[in-house]
């Protein structure tokens, strides 16, 4: 029999691996994340005593180790090839098919901390406050964060400048 | 809803933070219709939330199908060997002999020299009980029989397999222990406190030989499915024994504590969850 926060932390491994997934669009990457986030997590969950919710915890330490990543990453800059892609072909004809493409591409040219809000707001559905818990910040920088990257996605998808208005973030 | 600092009570204006929270359904009702009432009145602000909305369909389109994916067989998915059970083997020896269901609760308290320490001294193994001291008197009766130690050779190991798994009604398996200098000798299956158990016969190089018993009738120890490891002694057989899943095991030999111990590690490295992972 499995206690209940065992069980709680596997139902959460769909989730992390398409959060990973949207971190790092590489698989192998995206799952070496979540294999290192749940052997933390296995590691410390004995220890850990109802902080919050499993799923925001989860969360927390996959934050936690995706930025030990940018930073070892730092020398190793094989990672920025989201800036060397070429733009999308045809953006005039704009089907769903090419708006998934563009999106993708806009989302991994996201400052990362911007592309963390974002889908954990916006897929994984966590609360401003939970996700303000899981990556260490006060709820404003979520909220500046998360006003920042809906802009930059809308005015790439749309190929405009950046509206004056997105500068000013409560 | 609690409410959000960066966005006002019902009445204030709006923020570009209540915008975001009516994309992301985090308002309370009322602030909800208020939110819908000012977009209704300002194309553009509304037509800014509506790419935001989209943008969240489309991502969360993108994402989705992962949801779906098989997980890969790298994911641990409990708590591996490598996080927990030597920090309980060490956490064990010493409780063990003041209470086995406080063992579990100590586990992690000592680390990894610890197991080195108390690896020393004379043994001072707990008398056994249970499933333990029916493995050690299985190990007397059956090891030191030359002609038939087994049911079931080495040489029919998938059939011993499939037999005892079919008998236990669980699957189990003989750990390959080649790696650590035994050979399977075989199997057999033996009669437990209510119901069929599995004995697998191992010996190394000079014929000593250790024997391995899997039950299903393990007591949980203080409510748990799981303990740390224990270890005790019937005259001159030496036992390590825990419980995992619900699973009793126990390692018997004549041999001294730290190379069971060293089997032990090895036999806990090899057993996969005898449930199919989700």
């Amino acid at each position: 029999m499995r206690a209940p926060h065992e069980a709680e932390i596997v139902a959460c491994i769909p989730s992390l691996r398409r959060y990973a997934r949207g971190l790092t669009p590489d698989r192998e990457r995206a799952d070496d994340l979540v294999q290192d986030t749940l052997e933390r997590a296995w590691g410390r969950f004995s220890m850990w005593q109802k902080r919050g919710a499993v799923r925001a915890w989860m969360f927390g330490i996959m934050h936690n180790l995706f930025v030990d990543r940018l930073r070892a990453q730092r020398s190793t800059p094989e990672d920025s090839a989201g800036d060397d892609l070429p733009e999308a072909a045809q953006r005039a004809t704009q089907s769903d098919r090419l708006e998934v493409v563009d999106l993708d591409r806009a989302l991994q040219r996201l400052p990362p901390e911007q592309r963390e809000v974002l889908l954990l707001v916006a897929v994984e559905e966590l609360t401003y406050r939970e996700v303000a818990t899981a990556i260490g910040v006060p709820i404003g920088t979520v909220m500046s964060r998360l006003s920042r990257a809906r802009e930059r996605l809308r005015a790439e998808l749309e190929g405009g400048a950046l509206p004056a208005r997105m500068q000013r973030v409560k | 809803m609690e409410p959000l600092k960066t966005t006002s009570g019902s009445g204030s204006p709006i923020t570009e933070a209540d915008l975001h929270a009516y994309v992301d359904g985090q308002l309370t009702p009322i602030r909800h219709a208020e939110v819908e009432q000012y977009l209704a009145a300002r194309p553009d602000e509304s037509q800014r939330v509506q790419a935001w909305q989209r943008q969240t369909e489309v991502l969360r389109g993108l994402l989705g199908p992962v949801l779906d994916e098989p997980l890969p067989l790298r994911l641990p998915l409990r708590p591996t060997a490598t996080t927990w059970p030597w920090r309980a083997v060490a956490a064990g020896l010493v409780i063990a002999m003041v209470s086995a269901s406080a063992a579990w609760f100590a586990r992690g308290a000592l680390d990894e020299r610890a197991v080195a320490r108390v690896g020393n001294p004379a043994r001072t193994g707990v008398e056994l009980t249970g499933f333990a001291r029916r493995a050690a008197v299985a190990h007397l009766v059956y090891t030191p029989d030359g002609r038939r130690p087994v049911e079931v050779g080495a040489d029919q190991e998938q059939q011993l397999v499939t037999w005892l798994s079919r008998r236990l009604g669980t699957a189990v398996k003989a750990p390959a222990l080649g790696g650590i200098g035994y050979a399977l000798i075989g199997g057999r299956l033996l009669p437990g406190d209510s119901g069929p158990v599995a004995q697998f016969m191992y010996h190394d190089g000079s014929g000593q030989r250790l024997t391995l018993y899997v039950t299903r009738e393990a007591p949980k120890v203080g409510g748990q499915a799981q303990t740390a490891f224990q270890f005790g002694h019937d005259g001159p057989v030496n036992v390590f024994y825990w419980v995992d899943r619900n699973f009793g095991y126990a390692i018997s030999s004549n041999a001294e504590r730290p190379e069971l111990m060293r089997v032990a590690q090895e036999v806990y490295r090899q057993l996969a969850p005898p449930e199919a992972p989700r």
